[in-house]
């Protein structure tokens, strides 16, 4: 996994409440076997139209907006536990996803594929998508190290919650597996010692 | 003083990561064909076996055909993924339920009917819906994929300890009314993220009157207003169901898990960081109007108005209408509509089609109406046939289709088409959830076989 740096980047804005992972990316893209290629797909369905052209007015066919950073309405990722939502968001480049409210299983999704989700408060969000109306070349700096996220039109900065152990991983880029195959010894114990078995 | 979820919890902390995640471990992991494959070939990378290959059990679902399940499949991207799974089970020797085995079923369906989910259990599948199995008074939940990875490569997880809520719902339930109706009626009253970060504990008078099917339909839906999962307290019904079938614990063993499962429960005083309480004398047959499952309401309600909803909601709940071609204030009873779907991990089991049947009895479903009746196994669909009701819907003017989750998320052929409504028993409204442009209505298999035979939106 890529490590996490602090991030400087334009943002693409959806005030959208509750997209949920059959939005992110339709089940009918979930038949490959490979993590490749979701990024094509991401959003599919508001997009493109039913010829596969894209619909201009989506922001993600709205050659003003671009960058590493995502941000979304309130309740963003709610639904199915497909990680193929991740592996779109990260295929189409995005590092972060800012919102004021994330579902869990996405957010464990996400972090499992170096993607941050970063929760601010909806005053924060209002704000964020305030100034990208007002300057579509608005800029947010995410710096997990201090765990601090800056509006840089506003200057505003909120701090945003995340586990050291989380952190940790994102910044060395180690994920999880590594960390269960160092405790076999531990999970063997476990099996021993336990009460009742299944 | 612990809580039911506590304890289970409890019971299977490995390890604890300071100041992170607990090390959790798993006795039970079902998988499928479309949130594996990643899994298996990040084994095959890492150059790693299955560390407990018995504790892993594989079915297809979600991706395959509900007609001529004996032919080869059509679409050659879903075989090739259907096929992937019989070969990651063959090469990491773990028993696989494929199409036209008598095993074969949806998931969450052929868990409990076999007796592989069991009481005090930790159970995990990658797909959010694993929610069902804490009818039986589990630790139950959905995982990603690099988490299926995790639990193939360690039979543990990381997981952040979620909050606990206790949901009450006291008194008797009205006529025609069932868990489908008590799970959508929740879900509007706490909105699609009202419990995320909290695992549910199920709990009062009208659950425990529910059968194991109906306690596994509430469940199911946990995840549709965001929880981690729901429970419900094993009793002396979760025991009657279970004892018998081919993995439950039998002779000794059967005794010894009787007499933990019967510590199963929570204690008196043991504090919840949330509680709510329902009465469900107040629930009536529910339907939704929008692309989230808590946008739900009484069939004889009234879409709210623009106004009523909050400023940050306003563009959402706009979309949502017009995706569905409703409009504020609107009253959906009497409207027509051109499919039923019966069946999914939600409402596929034999008590549905019981339900829906007997009220299609001696009917005949509406010219307007298109009816896909899915069984949720072939266990099911057998015992749809061994009780002749097979017979009584074919007079009744439908016909059964094979095992598989179908139109609940349309990966195969079973596509509600563009701008078509559908009542369905399903679990999720989402805009394009049951194809691209389908416009879906959920509802229990009472409203949806009342549906079916009006050819519109009518109390059952």
């Amino acid at each position: 996994m890529e490590k996490f740096q602090t991030i400087t980047s334009t943002y693409v804005p959806l005030p959208i409440e509750n997209v949920d992972t059959d939005q992110i990316i339709p089940a009918r893209f979930l038949k490959a076997t490979t993590r490749d290629g979701f990024g094509d797909n991401l959003f599919a369905d508001w997009r493109y139209d039913k010829e596969g052209n894209p619909k201009p007015d989506f922001v993600l066919n709205d050659p003003t907006y671009s960058g590493q950073v995502l941000v979304a309405g309130k309740n963003f990722g709610s639904g199915s536990s497909r990680e193929h939502a991740a592996w779109a968001i990260g295929g189409c480049g995005f590092r972060v996803v800012v919102s004021s409210f994330f579902a869990d299983i996405f957010s464990n999704n996400a972090l499992n594929n170096g993607i941050l989700p970063v929760v601010v408060s909806d005053q924060f969000l209002g704000e964020l998508f305030a100034s990208s109306r007002a300057n579509q070349q608005a800029t947010v700096t995410v710096n997990l190290e201090e765990q601090t996220i800056t509006n840089n039109e506003t200057g505003k900065s909120e701090s945003f919650v995340i586990n050291s152990y989380k952190k940790g991983c994102l910044l060395n880029g180690l994920d999880d597996i590594d960390f269960l195959l160092s405790n076999k010894d531990k999970i063997e114990a476990y099996e021993k010692s336990r009460a009742y078995s299944y | 003083m612990k809580t039911l979820f506590d304890k289970i919890w409890d019971a299977h902390v490995v390890t604890t990561v300071e100041e992170g995640p607990t090390q959790l471990y798993i006795d039970r992991h079902l998988c499928h064909e479309v949130t594996s494959p990643q899994a298996f070939a990040g084994l095959r990378a890492r150059g790693l076996e299955v560390y407990r290959p018995e504790r892993t059990t594989l079915t297809a679902d979600h991706n395959i055909p509900t007609m001529g399940q004996d032919q080869p499949i059509r679409d050659q991207v879903s075989r090739f993924q259907v096929d992937t799974l019989a070969k990651n089970a063959r090469d990491f020797r773990l028993t696989y339920y494929g199409l036209n085995n008598p095993m074969n079923g949806i998931v969450h369906v052929i868990g409990p009917e076999n007796g592989y989910t069991q009481p005090g259990m930790t159970i995990v599948c990658g797909d959010s819906h694993t929610s069902t199995h804490g009818a039986f008074g589990a630790i139950a939940f959905g995982i990603g994929t690099s988490e299926v990875e995790m639990v193939l490569a360690s039979q543990c997880i990381l997981q952040t300890r979620p909050k606990t809520m206790r949901i009450n719902f006291e008194g008797r339930l009205n006529e025609h009314v069932g868990a489908k109706d008590m799970a959508l009626y929740m879900i509007a009253q706490l909105t699609t993220g009202g419990a995320t970060g909290y695992f549910v504990e199920y709990a009062g008078a009208a659950v425990r009157n529910l059968t194991m099917e109906e306690r596994m339909t509430l469940c199911n839906l946990s995840i549709e207003m965001g929880a981690r999962g729901g429970l419900i307290a094993p009793d002396e019904a979760t025991f009657s169901y279970i004892k018998g079938r081919e993995f439950a614990p039998k002779g000794e063993r059967w005794e010894e898990a009787m007499a933990y499962w019967r510590t199963l429960h929570t204690d008196e005083g043991a504090q919840f960081d949330k509680e709510v309480t329902f009465g469900v004398s107040q629930i009536g047959p529910m339907i939704t109007y929008g692309t989230n499952p808590g946008m739900g309401m009484p069939i004889d309600g009234t879409i709210p108005q623009l106004e009523d909803i909050d400023e940050a909601g306003k563009i959402s709940f706009e979309k949502s209408l017009h995706y569905m071609g409703f409009t504020p204030g609107e009253k959906l009873e009497g409207k027509s509509i051109d499919y039923v779907f019966l069946g999914s991990c939600t409402n596929g089991r034999i008590e549905d089609f019981r339900l829906f049947t007997n009220y299609v009895k001696g009917k005949k479903k509406a010219d307007n109406v298109t009816a896909w009746l899915v069984p949720g196994s072939w266990k099911v669909r057998k015992q749809i046939e061994a009780e002749g009701l097979d017979k009584i819907l074919e007079e009744a003017g439908f016909a059964l289709r094979q095992p598989g989750c179908s139109a609940c998320l349309a990966m195969n052929d079973d596509k509600i088409p563009a701008g078509k409504y559908a009542v369905s028993t399903s679990n999720r409204n989402f805009e394009g959830r049951q194809g691209p442009g389908a416009r879906t209505i959920l509802a229990g298999p009472l409203v949806a076989a009342a549906a079916a035979v009006n050819g519109k939106i009518t109390q059952p």
